[in-house]
């Protein structure tokens, strides 16, 4: 009892500390993951969650005069850690949005983050359903769900084969980590086998995926005509390397934007080379955000990590998040008042109403990066653009035009998921006047 | 010294078969009830309640199931992450299929799926013992990540294999609140702690407690092996089932087979290792140094660090947090093998010597 209790007091003491400084500031609370299974993964994503921050701060002082201020906090992808993350981090004053940063935290603070009014931002990953707004008010799957990744991985494919009606007959494997994560595009694959008549293979691989020979050996025997990898840190590199060992081409591989960035492929390098993903966004240091990032951060040295990681395919993604939640907050402020700090609350409705036009990315410095955004009460996806890139041995060079999600299949899969959620949990669908709010 | 017995007579058999023999002992768990029930709740803050107390609370009750089987009936399991699982996909089950189904009766009913698994998962014990036992046990743990990551049914043909739950209430009152869902898990640990105690003093106890000690020797003496091993198989995982369906109802919320990994199996053996083997207040012990001590350490580091003027990154932080976690696990082990709860019993008895030790 005796340790117990000193242990407590000095928890008490530390809470109490962190509770006082508090000025005008608004508070992004980070959760990643540096550690684990997924840290070659994780790392450079935090990295440019943090660096767009300090870029922010140095350039313009922070959003209209309020200045933006962060705490990390380690999960290491498991699910409890991340919800302790969560409840240390969201009484902090001014706080501003959940990016949890995988898919098994993102569904415990779904149920949780609509008592503590906190809007999550999921780009690219999370509930695929969630792009329903009405139902699912605090989530925000920008950019893309598992659902409309893929349908563009398949889109793609038909397309390389020559039209839908070719896809009849053919093998198509999806290799997935087993979880939740990995589970998510398979309603959609099946939805689409249904329609043309392809055959899917299903070959899951226990977490964190370091061990596949099983998974490979039924590729071996299937030899399916395409194979599907949704994995995410060490899973990818070992199926890479699988891939190779079992003789399965590259180039008939396609990944999901988590099975598509550096980490995954370099360890691999030669034996990568023609293995495809989807891309979310660009890579490299051109574009202007990436230079302000180098300029204002990098080579003051506060940089979080090392500087020739600015740019990266993931780092990009982390710095395109951040972005996000800071428009969102500048989006706000236009409404309830510029140079405040805005509640969560406040915040969700920023991100229900951004409008990321071509001219304002131009001015972001995110020219070419990403394709405009535009979100509504309804929709939280606001863009289902992405493109597929291909490793040629040492960088990721694009090798399709861009493609959208099929919004014929996929919004009835939402609206019926959404449907199945809110009668499941016995709630009621926003009402328009809701969206005000 | 205030802690003494001298002047206690006891007359009568019921008397002196008290938990509690000494009054100063009584007076001091009122107390600690008194606190944990009415001065906590009115003084800790929302995370502490969230992040530590509740998780806490949960953990103490699945290390004491887990202390039953290991501790008191000497049967090593490796499994107590499924029975966890069990109890939280079974409670799950029942919450969500029948209508206006009670909270309380489905996870005391989640607790007794994990029952008959923990039964059908013990019949081994009867044939193997020790490590081999352990590795047998291990199968429960994988056969039951296999069953809910696959069979749709019991994840009520959720796509992703996640499941949530919400709206939880007790006679009309939500479990929604920090301070209400601490009560909740609070009662359930007090009832099935002062239960499991019971029972451990009690002729079962005994029982497993023969079998632990030598199991050829019990035989002979007529305790039935097989009774008192699956005895303690279906308790253990009664509690450790009813602990998984808290687990996932107050504490995630939302959850999938991961979040009962072999990995929570071994934490939980290491709960009841460190906090002492056959001890009730071992398993709080264990659970507060597993569960809080990493938190803590993940707090403290930055701050301390801090405090002499550098700065450290959440890399290193975690990086210190294990090394750390690891080395006192290990000077532990080796200053008091038999865990902290001993070293709590040897505190009192040289307080009832003092000021004369011999």
């Amino acid at each position: 009892m005796k340790l117990r209790s000193i242990l407590l007091a000095a928890l008490l003491g530390t809470a109490a500390a962190g509770a006082f400084a508090q000025a005008k500031e608004q508070f992004f609370p980070l959760l990643s993951y540096r550690t684990g299974p997924y840290a070659p993964n994780g790392t450079p994503w935090a990295n440019g969650k943090q660096d767009y921050l300090k870029m922010i701060n140095a350039r313009d002082g922070g959003i209209n005069g309020v200045k933006l201020t962060f705490e990390e906090c380690e999960t290491g992808y498991a699910t409890d850690r991340g919800v302790e993350c969560y409840e240390r981090l969201k009484s902090h004053a001014g706080v501003t949005l959940f990016d949890p940063q995988a898919t098994g935290i993102t569904f415990a603070l779904t149920e949780k983050v609509p008592t503590d009014k906190i809007p999550l931002i999921t780009l690219g990953y999370g509930l695929s359903v969630s792009q329903d707004g009405n139902a699912f008010k605090w989530n925000f799957p920008i950019m893309g769900s598992y659902w409309t990744g893929a349908d563009i991985i398949m889109q793609h494919i038909a397309k390389k084969e020559g039209g839908w009606d070719k896809l009849k007959g053919k093998k198509i494997a999806l290799v997935y980590h087993d979880s939740p994560f990995g589970k998510e595009p398979i309603p959609l694959l099946q939805e689409r086998a249904t329609m043309h008549g392809f055959k899917l293979d299903l070959i899951p691989v226990t977490a964190p995926g370091v061990e596949q020979k099983a998974a490979w050996l039924q590729v071996r025997q299937m030899r399916p005509d395409y194979v599907l990898l949704w994995g995410w840190g060490v899973m990818n590199s070992t199926a890479l390397k699988e891939a190779q060992a079992t003789g399965y081409p590259r180039d008939k591989m396609y990944g999901v934007w988590w099975a598509g960035a550096e980490p995954d492929v370099k360890d691999v390098g030669d034996g990568a080379k023609g293995y495809n993903a989807l891309a979310l966004n660009t890579s490299g240091q051109q574009p202007k955000v990436m230079q302000d990032i180098l300029k204002y951060v990098h080579d003051k040295g506060q940089g979080t990590g090392p500087k020739d990681e600015v740019g990266s395919v993931l780092y990009t993604r982390g710095v395109i998040i951040q972005m996000l939640g800071v428009e969102a907050v500048r989006r706000a402020q236009e409404r309830f008042g510029k140079g405040k700090v805005m509640t969560g609350e406040q915040v969700r409705w920023g991100l229900e109403n951004l409008a990321l036009d071509q001219k304002r990315l131009d001015q972001l410095g995110f020219a070419g990066v990403l394709r405009p955004i535009s979100t509504s009460c309804s929709d939280h996806m606001g863009s289902t653009w992405a493109r597929i890139h291909t490793w040629d041995g040492s960088k990721w060079n694009f090798s399709s035009d861009w493609y959208q999600a099929d919004e014929q299949i996929i919004k009835p899969m939402v609206k019926t998921g959404a449907e199945k959620y809110l009668a499941d949990k016995k709630m009621q669908r926003r009402d328009p006047a809701d969206c005000q709010s | 010294m205030i802690y003494r017995e001298n002047g206690q007579f006891k007359t009568s058999y019921r008397a002196d078969q008290q938990i509690f023999a000494i009054v100063q002992d009584r007076w001091a768990i009122a107390a600690l009830l008194a606190l944990a029930f009415f001065v906590v709740p009115a003084l800790a803050s929302d995370y502490f309640f969230r992040a530590i107390l509740i998780p806490f609370l949960i953990m103490a009750l699945a290390a004491l199931g887990v202390n039953v089987l290991v501790g008191y009936c000497g049967q090593i399991s490796l499994g107590s992450g499924a029975f966890m699982a069990v109890g939280a996909y079974g409670a799950y089950n029942f919450f969500v299929r029948i209508p206006n189904m009670p909270l309380v009766p489905a996870i005391l009913l989640g607790g007794l799926c994990a029952t008959a698994f923990g039964i059908l998962f013990g019949l081994p014990s009867l044939r193997v013992k020790g490590l081999y036992l352990a590795v047998a046990t291990l199968a429960a743990q994988f056969f039951s990540d296999w069953m809910f990551l696959r069979i749709k049914w019991f994840t009520n043909d959720s796509s992703s294999g996640s499941v949530s739950v919400n709206n939880l209430q007790v006679f009309g009152l939500p479990v929604e609140s920090a301070q209400a869902k601490y009560w909740f898990c609070l009662a359930f640990l007090c009832v099935l702690a002062l239960a499991a105690k019971n029972m451990v003093r009690g002729a079962i106890g005994r029982e497993w407690m023969a079998i632990r000690d030598m199991d050829v020797a019990a035989a002979v003496i007529g305790i039935r092996p097989m009774y008192a091993k699956l005895t303690a198989f279906a308790v253990s995982s009664f509690i450790i089932g009813v602990a998984g369906a808290l687990w996932a109802f107050v504490y995630l919320g939302a959850w999938e087979p991961a979040a009962f990994s072999v990995e929570l199996s071994f934490r939980l053996l290491f709960m009841v290792i460190i906090g002492g083997l056959g001890s009730i207040m071992g398993a709080f012990f264990g659970a507060a140094f597993i569960v809080v001590l990493p938190i803590f350490l993940n707090q403290f580091l930055p701050a301390l660090v801090a405090s002499v003027g550098l700065s450290i990154s959440t890399a290193g932080v975690s990086h210190a947090e294990s090394m750390i976690f690891g080395a006192l696990i290990v000077w532990f082990l080796v200053v008091e093998p038999h865990g902290l709860a001993r070293l709590w019993s040897t505190g009192k008895q040289k307080l009832r010597l003092w000021p004369f030790p011999h």
